[in-house]
């Protein structure tokens, strides 16, 4: 019992603070990448070329008033914040990041745990992770921030059926609920060229679903000012710009072991420390995507938004999975 | 040692606390609520039941109930929306009347 | 010993939210409570080796059915409709009635002596996907195509009550 939670204790340790940290830079990237795109130079006053930029972030935000407005909801106007980040850090509990190795004479996996209905485990976090932001919303007591957390929770009950959908041809591939089974059934071909739909599907539900452009619909800035986050400043803002960035870093951890074989490469039988690296290369490769993407599409219309979540994603991954049983059932 | 007792008491106490909350509530969407919890203790027994017994229709029937529930809750919010489209209540004690 | 104040632990907050969930007067706040005390249940049914249903309660109970809930209390505005007045006797009477039931059953459950009976450790790959997967669709197999029968007929009944104006309620 002991030595598990010890072992337990140190990776999630790990984990929070890699997660700090690539947040931190998550954002600096961000900006740079935009400014990129947009021919302008982004962020180079702070540090090096703007290396220090996340850390004037953190220190002009610690300083900012902390306010809430005299009609919210003083509770859950604090806690929403919170509520918003906690499912967000869970997800990567079974995520694995590399195979089993032997650390300091340790054998160890590079997973914090790995549940034998993990994928199951991933589905019910997802589908909880909507509550902050809808909360955030009726919180604040302001019209434009309520608005921004109805459409959260109508766009993220729309989009987690295509997207469970999506996650059950994958399992029907692999014939395994269990993470670390999904990657290690993905040695003889990334599921990406055996499910190119599902991948498709589960690329832009989960665009939807972290509310990435060009499903941002819930902070729109045009129509709904700032979205849930018009009321919120200082600390409690940077949690929501944190779990914004952790959800990006997660969506691109899920998408990379459903479709893009996870860990797997080139030695990493040899030798198995490659593994952290491959995960960490498509990670990043998936983030410039949403990156890229943010530059470059406009955001679609709420009606726009729900014709296509209810009458094509819905439609086209329900024959995706009945084509998927079909296939797995005559070859089985 | 817990036993199926500790289980089926803590079943009975969140049942009474739902049927309690049914009775004496009166905006519908919360006696919906009072109603899923009932639901759900119902559950909590079930799984517990089929663990002490070693069987495993205990936990199909809650996935049963739990399919059915879903089914009942779409099914009773549509309608509350469309009660209070033209009542603009959802307190049962206005809602006497016969005629739409 | 652990287990057991684990298990105190946790129905102590089972408990504590179903009755915050019935008092509290703000719906919104009764939904989120409600929404902790199925979390808390969902953490049971994993203590008891159901950890398929515990998933399920989580993915469909709390991430689905409660948000749409949350959903429909937002968007009619009906956090504040109806405290507990009504009839006057009827908050004493329905106190009265509901102790009364948690009594009799608690008194039928601690006496029966079979019930008190711990059946030891199951089978290890007990409550595993695997196994309720095969169990519904051979031995359920009716229950379970009843059900999807069921869904679909709730999804058209829901589409139709909701229509008349926008893709409201679901």
């Amino acid at each position: 019992m002991a030595p598990f939670l010890v072992e337990a204790a140190i990776k999630s340790l790990i984990l929070v603070l890699l997660l700090l940290t690539g947040f931190a830079y998550l954002t600096l990237a961000e900006r740079k990448l935009i400014a990129d795109f947009q021919a302008r130079i982004g962020p180079n006053r702070a540090g090096p070329y703007g290396l220090l930029q996340p850390l004037a972030d953190a220190v002009k935000l610690f300083f900012k008033e902390d306010f809430i407005p005299e009609y919210a909801d003083r509770v859950l106007f604090v806690l929403a914040p919170l509520i918003t980040l906690i499912p967000t850090l869970l997800i990567f509990a079974v995520i694995p990041f590399g195979p089993e190795l032997t650390l300091f004479g340790y054998r160890t996996r590079l997973q914090l745990t790995d549940v034998h209905v993990g994928v199951l485990y991933i589905v019910a976090v997802t589908s909880i992770s909507v509550y902050g932001i809808t909360l955030a919303g009726w919180a604040s007591n302001n019209k434009y921030a309520l608005l921004g957390g109805i459409r959260a929770s109508a766009q993220m009950i729309s989009y987690e059926l295509a997207m469970g959908l999506a996650i059950v041809s994958v399992v029907l591939t692999t014939g395994t609920l269990q993470v670390s089974g999904i990657v290690e059934a993905q040695r003889n071909g990334w599921l990406i060229f055996l499910q190119p739909v599902a991948a498709v599907i589960f690329f832009i539900t989960g665009l939807a679903e972290i509310k990435r452009a060009p499903f941002d619909l819930v902070e729109a800035e045009q129509e709904l000012t700032a979205g849930y986050l018009t009321e919120y400043s200082s600390m409690k803002f940077a949690l929501f710009f944190m779990s914004e960035y952790v959800k990006m870093i997660g969506f691109g951890a899920l998408m990379t072991t459903f479709f893009l074989g996870g860990y797997l490469g080139p030695f990493v039988d040899l030798y198995p420390g490659l593994g952290v690296v491959y995960f960490t290369l498509k990670v990043g490769f998936l983030i410039f995507v949403l990156i890229w993407l943010r530059a470059t599409l406009p955001r679609i219309r709420y009606d726009q938004l729900m014709s296509l979540g209810w009458k094509v994603l819905l439609p086209l991954s329900l024959a995706n999975v009945m084509g998927t049983a079909v296939v797995v059932a005559l070859t089985a | 040692m817990v036993t199926l007792t500790h289980y089926l008491a803590l079943s009975a106490l969140l049942f009474g606390i739902g049927a309690v909350g049914f009775l004496i509530r009166r905006n519908a969407l919360i006696i919906f609520m009072c109603v899923e919890l009932m639901l759900n203790a119902a559950g909590l027994a079930f799984v517990a039941a089929s663990r002490y017994r070693g069987l495993l229709e205990g936990q199909l029937t809650v996935f049963f109930v739990l399919t059915v529930a879903a089914a009942e809750v779409a099914v009773g919010l549509a309608l509350m929306v469309a009660i209070f489209r033209t009542k603009r209540t959802t307190n049962v004690d206005e809602l006497s009347g016969l005629r739409g | 010993m652990g287990e057991l104040i684990a298990f105190y632990l946790l129905a102590g907050i089972a408990v504590a939210t179903a009755l915050a969930m019935v008092i509290t007067r703000n719906a919104v706040h009764s939904a989120l409570f409600l929404v902790l005390n199925l979390v808390v249940v969902a953490v049971f049914y994993l203590l008891l080796g159901a950890p398929f249903v515990a998933m399920v309660q989580i993915a469909v109970y709390a991430g689905a059915v409660m948000v749409l809930f949350l959903f429909v209390i937002m968007m009619l505005g009906a956090e504040r409709v109806g405290g507990t007045t009504g009839l006057r006797w009827q908050v004493p009477l329905a106190g009265a009635l509901g102790a009364a039931l948690i009594g009799g059953t608690l008194f039928a459950f601690l006496r029966a002596p079979a019930g008190l009976a711990p059946v030891g450790s199951p089978p290890v790959p007990f409550g595993d996907p695997a196994a309720i997967g095969e169990r519904l669709l051979t031995t359920y197999v009716l229950p379970f195509e009843i059900t999807s029968v069921l869904l679909l007929i709730a999804m058209i009944g829901a589409v139709v009550l909701a229509r008349d104006s926008g893709p409201e309620g679901k």
